[in-house]
């Protein structure tokens, strides 16, 4: 210590320093993420797309392109198909079993969730895709949205129905015992009471599963070798992998409408519920 | 709890239940199991061996050990798990929520919105942006460095599947450290800066022991999805000649790709075991902390990837 002036005239360098540095550190991470996202800005509006970013001359007719493709607009139809199919039967199939577990003590309970969890974690699938593969195979599931419903929906379901149950067990019971005191049966009673009230969990389950389906790649890369068939995770994956020229006005535009709808639920989710709920979920 | 608000019985119960064991039993579970016969026998997609499979024992687990490419393989991913997820995502993470810390407004909006966006995109979008960017003629990368010709996804797989999975995981880990950071007190912050702590020492002696859980879960996680992660086959395919070729795109590529699907299932039951170690050290680690937060679906898992 040189005497009261000298700290903090350093102290104030070093603030000034650090801001400086910090102020660097925002830009090159703002740099690191915005840069190979600007390609899909820019590149579905250009006249002539190239595979570097440019100043668009700005046009809507690479959106045509997609028309013209014979399995472009067709794989949304399926992504819809198979993400919505996915969806609706975890909801509903989460929904009967969190609500059964929440309310009915069986013995084992919280082991078997916690079990179940633990392989929903493990059997990934890179780990799980020569056997899902064979079994499909012998089940005549390939080529098949069901294929992909059933298998993307195993996977989805023990971590839905332990949330679901989360949100079932901080719901009052009083309001089910009355409806059965009125002769209401329990499908009524879930249908009725309890659904209403556990809809920001259903909602999220929904939105998570749709999300995980309509981006997922690997298993409906092995499930479906059909282009008819083929969901738009596969379909962009082979414009512009599949040989000769790949064709950037329709790869960009594709992409660009293939993304929208998962950053779309984002948005929706984040401003209803707040994107911080569950940390361990994606979407 | 009240027994059975809902007038329910052990018998509805089970039939409530039942559809979704159902499914996760026939989809999830008989799967992992089946990868274990799988893997003892010398089946194949076409050939002889589809037709009629032998039992060949552990020749699989011994042929794919001795393999070399098996072996260069284990040690790409072990590269791919250190520099992208521990060092990239988890690093990259902490050090934006740290800045981001006790600001609000739209710089932190704008931050935290790309960084979202780049974890929410499908897969088989961001790894053609990637390719893009990355592309020897005339990608946006060589354009900025005036460096053409330079074919960074042939020259450097490793390095370009690496950053690019920083990229694309980092929002994770900079959510979870944020809402981890907002456990330390400012005043014990502002404390420590008075006595005159360094940031680093700020970081060691203040920061660190009230978010050590934290940091573990999200090493345990972030390790779990990256070792298992697909996407970087959309990029590289594992090539050029297998210098990206990492447990998942090994597997792929000798089981689906070969056809041979009795290897296939060897290394993919080595790839549950390993699964199993580190998602039993996270329940480990959650057990007695708040249960609701125990759901660990990877993002590149079933659902997705």
């Amino acid at each position: 210590m040189n005497g009261p002036m000298a700290p903090t005239g350093r102290r104030y360098v070093g603030h000034l320093l650090s801001r400086l540095a910090l102020t660097a550190l925002l830009a090159v991470v703002l740099a690191f993420f915005a840069l190979p996202m600007l390609w899909l800005a820019t590149a579905p509006f250009d006249a002539t797309p190239g595979i570097h970013v440019s100043l668009p001359e700005f046009t809507l007719a690479n959106f045509g392109a997609i028309l013209d493709n014979p399995y472009a607009l067709g794989s949304l139809a399926n992504s819809v198909i198979q993400a919505g199919g996915a969806a609706a039967l975890v909801v509903v199939l989460s929904a009967l079993a969190a609500y059964a577990l929440s309310r009915v003590r069986v013995p084992g309970r919280d082991a078997l969730l916690y079990l179940l969890l633990l392989m929903s974690s493990i059997v990934t699938g890179t780990a799980a895709m020569v056997p899902i593969f064979e079994l499909a195979n012998r089940l005549n599931l390939i080529d098949t949205h069901l294929g992909v419903i059933l298998v993307t929906s195993g996977g989805l379901l023990p971590a839905a129905i332990f949330i679901l149950k989360d949100f079932m067990d901080g719901t009052p019971t009083s309001y089910e015992e009355s409806a059965r005191v009125f002769g209401a049966g329990p499908l009524q009673i879930l249908w009725h009471i309890v659904v209403p009230l556990v809809r920001p969990g259903l909602a999220t389950i929904a939105v998570w599963a749709v999300a995980g389906v309509w981006g997922g790649f690997l298993l409906q890369f092995i499930l479906i070798r059909d282009p008819e068939r083929a969901p738009g995770s596969v379909i962009l994956y082979t414009l512009y992998t599949e040989g000769g020229q790949p064709n950037l006005s329709l790869i960009a535009a594709f992409s660009l409408l293939y993304s929208l709808p998962v950053v779309v639920m984002y948005l929706f989710v984040s401003t209803k519920y707040g994107f911080r709920f569950h940390g361990g979920i994606k979407r | 709890m009240s027994g059975d608000a809902a007038g329910l019985g052990r018998g509805r119960a089970a039939a409530f239940v039942l559809p979704a064991l159902v499914l996760i039993g026939v989809f999830l579970v008989f799967p992992a199991l089946w990868t274990i016969y799988l893997g003892l026998t010398d089946y194949r997609l076409t050939g002889l061996a589809a037709a009629d499979p032998q039992v060949v024992g552990l020749d699989n687990y011994t042929t794919a050990i001795g393999d070399e490419r098996f072996q260069g393989s284990l040690w790409l991913t072990v590269q791919f798990v250190i520099g992208s997820a521990i060092i990239g995502q988890a690093g990259l993470g902490f050090a934006i929520a740290w800045t981001m810390r006790d600001r609000r407004g739209p710089v932190r909006r704008v931050v935290e919105g790309l960084v979202l966006l780049s974890w929410i995109l499908p897969g088989s979008v961001v790894a053609f942006l990637w390719i893009a960017l990355l592309d020897r003629d005339g990608g946006t990368l060589n354009t900025l460095l005036g460096t053409p010709e330079n074919a960074w996804l042939l020259d450097n797989p490793m390095l370009s599947i690496i950053v690019f999975n920083t990229w694309r995981g980092t929002a994770f880990s900079m959510m979870l450290y944020a809402a981890a950071l907002e456990n330390v007190p400012p005043s014990h912050l502002e404390t420590a800066r008075l006595a005159g702590a360094s940031t680093f020492q700020q970081l060691r002696d203040v920061v660190l022991p009230r978010i050590k859980g934290h940091v573990l879960t999200n090493l345990l996680l972030i390790s779990l999805w990256t070792f298992n992660d697909f996407t970087p086959f959309l990029l590289t395919a594992g090539g050029p000649e297998g210098r990206s070729e990492i447990l998942p795109v090994y597997v792929y590529n000798v089981a689906i790709g070969d056809g041979q699907l009795g290897v296939g299932a060897a290394v993919s039951f080595l790839i549950l075991a390993i699964n199993l170690v580190f998602a039993l050290a996270y329940l480990r680690l959650i057990r007695g902390r708040n249960r609701a937060e125990a759901p660990l679906q990877a993002p590149s898992g079933r659902g997705g990837g």
